[in-house]
C-alpha cells in the first residue's frame, strides 16, 4: 500500500507495533516457509531475482524480503508503534499510540487476519498435567516434552506442525475437522502455478457464488518442503501419524472426537478432484497437454475402518496439545462501529462503511489472492484509487500533494 | 451455477428458494433461527412406549405440525418382548436416514441435479451384552453406522457424491450422532 500511496502522492506513514515484518518474526515455527514458490511471493515492483523461482522462503528469507522492500521503497514506517486505540472525529481519523497521536484523513487497516488464536473453550478442559499451546507459541519439536501430542487441527498449520512433531520422535495424534487436500506438484507444474494460471487466484469478490464460505475456506494443506513434496492425510498417516475426527468434546479428562472423520475426508477429496478437473479443463482449453504430463488422480484419504472415537487424556500418552484451530483478527483498539457481531469488519472489497477507511490482507478480500503476498499489489492499487478519489473530495482546492496526515 | 439450456427445469420437490431466503433473513434475526423440537411419550405396557410429535417452537412463536405423529416403539420377540413397534435405535437409524436423504434432495434441487431415485440401506451394529449390563466395557450403543445410497440422477458419479458429502455436512441428526450432545434428564 505505500508504494501505491507514493506513485499516487498521497501523504502517508506506516505504523508498526514491532519491526518490519513482526508476524514473520515473532509469530511463526522455525522451520515455516512460504507455501507461495519464490517467483509468486512478490509485491509491487520487486519481484524475486534469485536462483531458485521455483524454492519457497525460508523465514529469515521472507523477513529479509520485507525488510529490503521497506528499504527499497522507502517506506516512511514508524517501527515500534502500537496502535492503542483508532477514533473518528471532524476532520477525520485520531490515531493514538504511546508515542503520540496522528489525526489523519484516511487510514489503512492492514494487521491481517490472523492476530488471536483460536482456542476452542473445551480447551478448559485440558488436564493440568498437559501443556497446552498455540502455534504463535510453538517455535519447534525440541521445546516439547518427549511423548505423544494430539495437533487439533488438519489446515496448513496442523498438517505441517504434525508432520514435523511425529518425524522427531513425539507420536502425533491429529484431530481432523473440515480441510482443504491438494498436492503440490500436479502435472509436473506447482500448484500455486496452476491455480494463478487458471486464473482462479485473480477470482474477485464479486463473481463468487458465495463470498461467505470462499472467505472462511480453511488454509490449504500445503508447505514450501525444498523437496516439494506434498503433504495431506495420507503422507502423514504413512509416516505413523494417528488419525482422529474434529475434537468435539473433553469430558473428565477424555477427550471425544467426532464420528465425521469419513466424511470430512470425503469433501476434501471431492473438492481437489473438481480443481484438478478444472486444471484439465483449462490446458486442454490453452492446448498446453503437450507440454506438461498428462491427468492423473491421486489416491483417496486412507481413514480407517473405525477411528477412534476417544482419548483418555489423563494416561500420560500425550503430553502436549497444540492448537492448530485457526485465527481470528484482533479489533479491540478500533474504536470507530465497523466490526460485526463475530469480530469481523464490515467492508466491501475492502472499502470499509465509514468513509476514508480501508482494509487489506483478508481473505479473499477482494480477490483469492488477497491474503497472499501477491495479492497485496493488485489490492492496494484498486483500494488506493479510491482513496485517492476519496481525497480529493474532502480538499477545497487541489493541491499536487496532498497532505493527508498531520502529527 | 450453470444455466440449463434444455426446457426442462430440474423439479426435486424442494424450494431453495425459500431455504435461501430463510437463510438471509436469519442471519440478521438470530433470535427467530432459535428452533425448539419436541416429543412427548407415554408408556403403554412392558417395552412399549408411544411417542407423539405435533408441537414445536420456531420463528419467534409456538407451531404446530399439521397433524399428529405417533411414533410406537418396542422391543422384538428375541428379546422377550411384543413387538409392537421399532426399536428405539431403529428409529435413530430412521432419523438419520430422513435427514441425510432430506439433504440430499435440497443439495441437489440448489446445484439443479434431477434425482431420479434415491434409497439408503443403513446397518448398525450393537454388541447386546452393553445394555443387559453384561460387560462393563462395551458400550450401550452402536459400534458403527453404515449408511449405502443407491441414487440414479442426472449427475456424474462423483457430483453424486458431492451431494451425499454435502447432506452429512449439513445434517441434523449426523451432527447429534457423529458428535457429543448434553440430554439432561429430570424427575418431577
Amino acid at each position: 500500500m505505500a508504494w501505491w500511496l507514493a506513485k499516487r502522492s498521497i501523504d502517508h506513514v506506516v505504523l508498526e507495533r514491532g519491526e518490519v515484518a513482526n508476524s514473520w518474526r515473532t509469530e511463526r515455527w522455525d522451520s515455516l516457509r512460504l507455501l507461495t514458490p519464490n517467483w509468486q511471493s512478490r509485491l509491487p515492483g520487486y519481484g524475486y531475482l534469485g536462483t531458485d523461482p521455483d524454492g519457497f522462503r525460508t523465514m529469515p528469507e521472507t523477513i529479509d524480503f520485507l525488510e529490503r522492500y521497506a528499504k527499497v521503497i522507502a517506506a516512511p514506517v514508524r517501527s515500534h508503534t502500537n496502535v492503542t486505540s483508532v477514533r473518528s472525529n471532524a476532520s477525520g481519523y485520531e490515531i493514538v499510540t504511546h508515542d503520540g497521536s496522528w489525526q489523519c484523513e484516511a487510514v489503512v487497516i492492514a494487521t491481517g487476519a490472523c492476530n488471536i488464536p483460536q482456542v476452542p473453550a473445551l480447551a478448559q478442559a485440558v488436564p493440568a498435567a498437559i501443556t497446552t499451546l498455540t502455534p504463535m507459541q510453538y517455535r519447534n519439536p525440541g521445546q516439547l516434552e518427549q511423548s505423544g501430542v494430539l495437533v487439533v487441527g488438519a489446515s496448513a498449520t496442523g498438517a505441517q506442525i504434525a508432520d514435523e512433531i511425529h518425524r522427531s520422535g513425539r507420536p502425533v495424534t491429529l484431530a481432523v475437522g473440515e480441510h482443504v487436500r491438494v498436492p503440490r506438484i500436479y502435472r509436473g507444474k506447482d500448484i500455486q502455478w496452476w491455480m494463478d494460471a487458471i486464473g482462479l487466484l485473480d477470482e474477485r469478490y464479486d463473481e463468487v457464488d458465495d463470498l461467505v464460505r470462499a472467505r472462511n475456506v480453511p488454509s490449504l494443506q500445503l508447505a514450501g518442503f525444498s523437496d516439494r513434496r506434498t503433504i495431506d492425510l495420507n503422507s502423514l498417516t504413512a509416516i505413523g501419524v494417528k488419525l482422529v475426527g474434529r475434537l468435539a468434546g473433553i469430558v473428565d479428562g477424555r477427550a471425544q472426537f467426532s464420528g465425521s472423520l469419513r466424511n470430512m475426508c470425503a469433501l476434501a477429496d471431492l473438492k481437489m478432484n473438481r480443481l484438478l478437473d478444472a486444471i484439465d479443463e483449462w490446458a486442454g482449453e490453452h492446448a498446453i497437454d503437450g507440454d506438461v504430463e498428462p491427468p492423473h488422480r491421486f489416491e483417496p484419504t486412507t481413514v480407517e475402518a473405525s477411528p477412534p472415537l476417544g482419548l483418555d487424556l489423563t494416561r500420560g500418552q500425550i503430553k502436549t496439545i497444540i492448537w492448530a484451530t485457526g485465527f481470528r483478527p484482533d479489533y479491540s483498539w478500533l474504536d470507530v462501529p465497523v466490526v460485526d457481531r463475530k469480530g469481523f469488519i464490515r467492508h466491501d472489497g475492502g472499502i470499509v462503511e465509514t468513509p476514508g477507511m480501508y482494509l487489506l490482507g483478508m481473505p479473499f478480500l477482494r480477490r483469492r489472492k488477497s491474503s497472499l503476498i501477491d495479492g497485496a499489489g493488485d489490492d492496494a492499487r484498486d483500494l488506493s484509487a479510491h482513496l485517492l478519489s476519496y481525497l480529493s473530495e474532502q480538499t477545497v482546492a487541489s493541491r499536487p500533494v496532498r497532505r493527508a496526515l498531520s502529527r | 451455477m450453470a444455466t440449463t439450456t434444455s426446457e426442462k427445469s430440474v423439479n426435486n420437490g424442494v424450494n431453495v428458494e425459500a431455504l435461501l431466503g430463510a437463510r438471509e433473513a436469519l442471519t440478521q434475526a438470530p433470535e427467530a433461527a432459535a428452533f425448539k423440537w419436541r416429543a412427548t411419550c407415554n408408556w403403554v405396557n412392558g417395552t412399549h412406549s408411544r411417542s407423539t410429535v405435533e408441537g414445536f417452537y420456531g420463528l419467534g412463536d409456538e407451531q404446530k405440525h399439521k397433524t399428529l405423529f405417533t411414533f410406537d416403539s418396542d422391543h422384538p420377540e428375541v428379546f422377550a418382548s411384543e413387538d409392537k413397534g421399532a426399536t428405539p435405535v431403529e428409529i435413530v437409524l430412521a432419523g438419520l436416514a430422513g435427514c441425510l436423504t432430506a439433504g440430499i434432495a435440497a443439495v441437489a434441487q440448489l446445484r439443479e441435479i434431477q434425482l431420479r431415485s434415491v434409497s439408503a440401506t443403513l446397518e448398525a451394529g450393537m454388541d447386546i451384552r452393553g445394555i443387559l449390563g453384561a460387560d462393563g466395557d462395551v458400550r450401550n450403543g452402536f459400534d458403527g453406522i453404515k449408511v449405502t445410497y443407491k441414487i440414479d440422477a442426472d449427475a456424474s458419479p462423483d457430483d453424486i457424491k458431492a451431494l451425499v458429502a454435502q447432506s452429512q455436512k449439513r445434517s441434523a441428526v449426523y451432527d447429534i450422532i457423529t458428535n457429543p450432545t448434553n440430554v439432561t434428564v429430570e424427575v418431577k
